[in-house]
């Protein structure tokens, strides 16, 4: 999923340098690392939802690493939003899964990760207090993890933030609490077709038993140690920046 | 129609056959999945607990059970912690434990209250800033626990370790063993695929001197709390023949790997080994790999 795409960029030296230059070694920064932590246990939490029996210690962890970065995000000042101009809080009324897993299922199937995080990691030039204005100066550019979160929560400043996550959650609950047969119809009756793109995400996911796409996110530091990374990072950003468009052209 | 022949009934000898029928039901008392049953010392009743309730019943009575413990909050948006395990005192039939996603334990006392809501003793280990994820959470849900046969100690299973601990003592275990500490840097891939989630369970021997868990790739670890030994063996078909001994097994964690080791990345994480049984007072163990039960026992010399 996102981190097959991650892995591609970042990766350790002991993995294949194919199609990158001068076999630049690079750490994912913290906060990319984080944000994909983040997507991913959203996805996660969405794909509990959608059991006809979900599991609910299985769901409260995911939630509460979902909660517990978001906290971190928040204190760092790094949870800052798009302001989407278009659905406001209607988004919010739907089932927050068909918005996530249609968006990513469609987007995966596009490839559109890669030049995704390419962008994002732009953003980032230091770890310790990104100047959260000049992080989304290339929103309209970013891809798949932003849209991701833009549209389940309409941002406009953390405090909200927190209230709209808060509020997702809540549905996520709330719907596994009155989870009778009758709902679980109540539920299926809005899905649209692109769930069945799902299928494989899902077979894929639920059989993937053997490690190894997760690697680049296993050098999951603490953000003091990343600091000497940015040098690197740069470097590397550009040289990304160039192959996507080489490869895209 | 004339009946043309006339068949006398044969008695046919057949392999045995083993159904299971119920014989009593205990229904509609849980809400949420249950994790545990565990019989009291009384033998006249048992509890059962699922996520978020524990339930008191009589064997007798099929349609009535009484609540003990409901962590359920009046606003589901504010759970943040459920039921994991629970299991009754071996010799007191008024005392319980149960134990959390948090990876805390409490100890009731059912003669202080109808409602075990407030508990007698509260035993939780100080997180270690040191090893400090976005995973120590998930990795220090417990999904197992046991009392010692003495009734003196419990064991707890959470994702890494397993952890003794003194019922005097609740601020932290006596004991603690690495199952697989190799696990720790691949949380993230673990998370990934939903592996971070088993719940692996743990037992006692007889004698409370070796406790045993399971872990993957049809590995099950047994810990000698007295000689401080470990040993890692393997439940397959392919490694062993029936009556063979043994041979243990060992995960390579980085360098040059050995001949007969391992290394973490070959591990197999749909072959794990989450259900164990150690007989009460023999040196026999039962194992469940996926489809497969496997008995072993100690050599006989």
């Amino acid at each position: 999923m996102f981190v097959r795409g991650l892995k591609r960029k970042c990766f350790d030296g002991e993995e294949d340098i194919e199609g990158t230059l001068a076999g630049i070694k690079a750490i994912p920064s913290y906060n990319l690392q984080r944000q994909s932590l983040l997507d991913m246990s959203l996805v996660k939490l969405q794909l509990c939802h959608m059991l006809v029996e979900p599991n609910l210690c299985r769901s409260v962890l995911i939630a509460n690493t979902v909660r517990q970065i978001q906290e971190e995000m928040t204190q760092d000042g790094t949870w800052q939003m798009i302001n989407t101009p278009s659905t406001g809080q209607a988004s919010l009324d739907r089932l927050v899964s068909t918005d996530i897993l249609c968006r990513s299922s469609r987007d995966q199937a596009e490839g559109k990760h890669v030049p995704a995080y390419g962008t994002f990691n732009k953003d980032f030039e230091s770890d310790q207090a990104p100047d959260s204005s000049e992080t989304m100066s290339t929103a309209s550019s970013v891809q798949t993890p932003r849209n991701l979160q833009s549209n389940v929560w309409e941002m406009e400043n953390p405090q909200e933030n927190k209230g709209n996550f808060q509020k997702s959650l809540d549905q996520i609950f709330e719907t596994l609490e009155n989870k009778s047969p009758n709902s679980v119809e109540d539920l299926f009756s809005e899905v649209d077709n692109s769930y069945y793109d799902l299928d494989t995400m899902l077979t894929g996911m639920m059989s993937n038993t053997k490690m190894g796409h997760c690697d680049s996110l296993e050098t999951f530091s603490s953000p003091t140690n990343t600091a000497s990374n940015s040098n690197c990072k740069s470097d590397l950003n550009d040289l990304d920046h160039i192959v996507e468009i080489l490869v895209e052209s | 129609t004339l009946l043309l022949t006339l068949q006398v009934p044969v008695l046919r000898p057949m392999d045995l056959m083993v159904e299971a029928t119920p014989r009593r039901v205990f229904a509609n008392a849980h809400t949420y999945h249950i994790n545990s049953i565990s019989v009291n010392s009384d033998y006249e009743t048992y509890m059962s607990a699922d996520d978020l309730r524990i339930n008191l019943w009589n064997f007798e009575i099929t349609n009535q059970s009484f609540n003990i413990v409901d962590i359920k909050p009046a606003n589901m948006e504010e759970l943040t912690e459920v039921i994991t395990a629970a299991e009754f005192h071996p010799h007191h039939c008024n005392t319980f434990v149960y134990s959390s996603s948090k990876g805390t334990i409490r100890l009731c006392d059912m003669r202080t209250a109808a409602l075990c809501d407030r508990h007698a003793k509260f035993f939780e280990e100080p997180e270690d800033p040191s090893n400090r994820s976005f995973f120590s959470e998930i990795i220090s849900s417990i999904s197992d626990v046991k009392f010692s046969h003495s009734g003196r100690y419990i064991m707890t299973r959470d994702y890494l370790t397993v952890k003794v601990w003194d019922l005097n003592m609740e601020n932290r275990p006596i004991e603690t063993y690495q199952v697989h500490d190799y696990l720790r840097s691949k949380l993230c891939s673990l998370y990934e695929n939903d592996c971070i989630f088993d719940k692996f369970e743990c037992v006692w021997n007889g004698s409370d001197s070796v406790i045993m868990t399971g872990s993957y790739n049809n590995f099950f670890r047994m810990f000698d709390r007295n000689t401080k030994r470990d040993v890692t063996l393997e439940a397959s078909r392919e490694n062993s023949k029936p009556r063979a001994i043994l041979k243990p097994r060992k995960v390579c964690v980085g360098g040059k790997r050995r001949k007969d080791e391992i290394s973490v990345d070959s591990l197999d994480f749909s072959k794990k080994i989450l259900h164990t049984a150690w007989h009460p007072s023999e040196n026999i163990i039962a194992v469940a790999a996926t489809n497969n039960l496997y008995i072993f026992q100690d050599k006989v010399n």
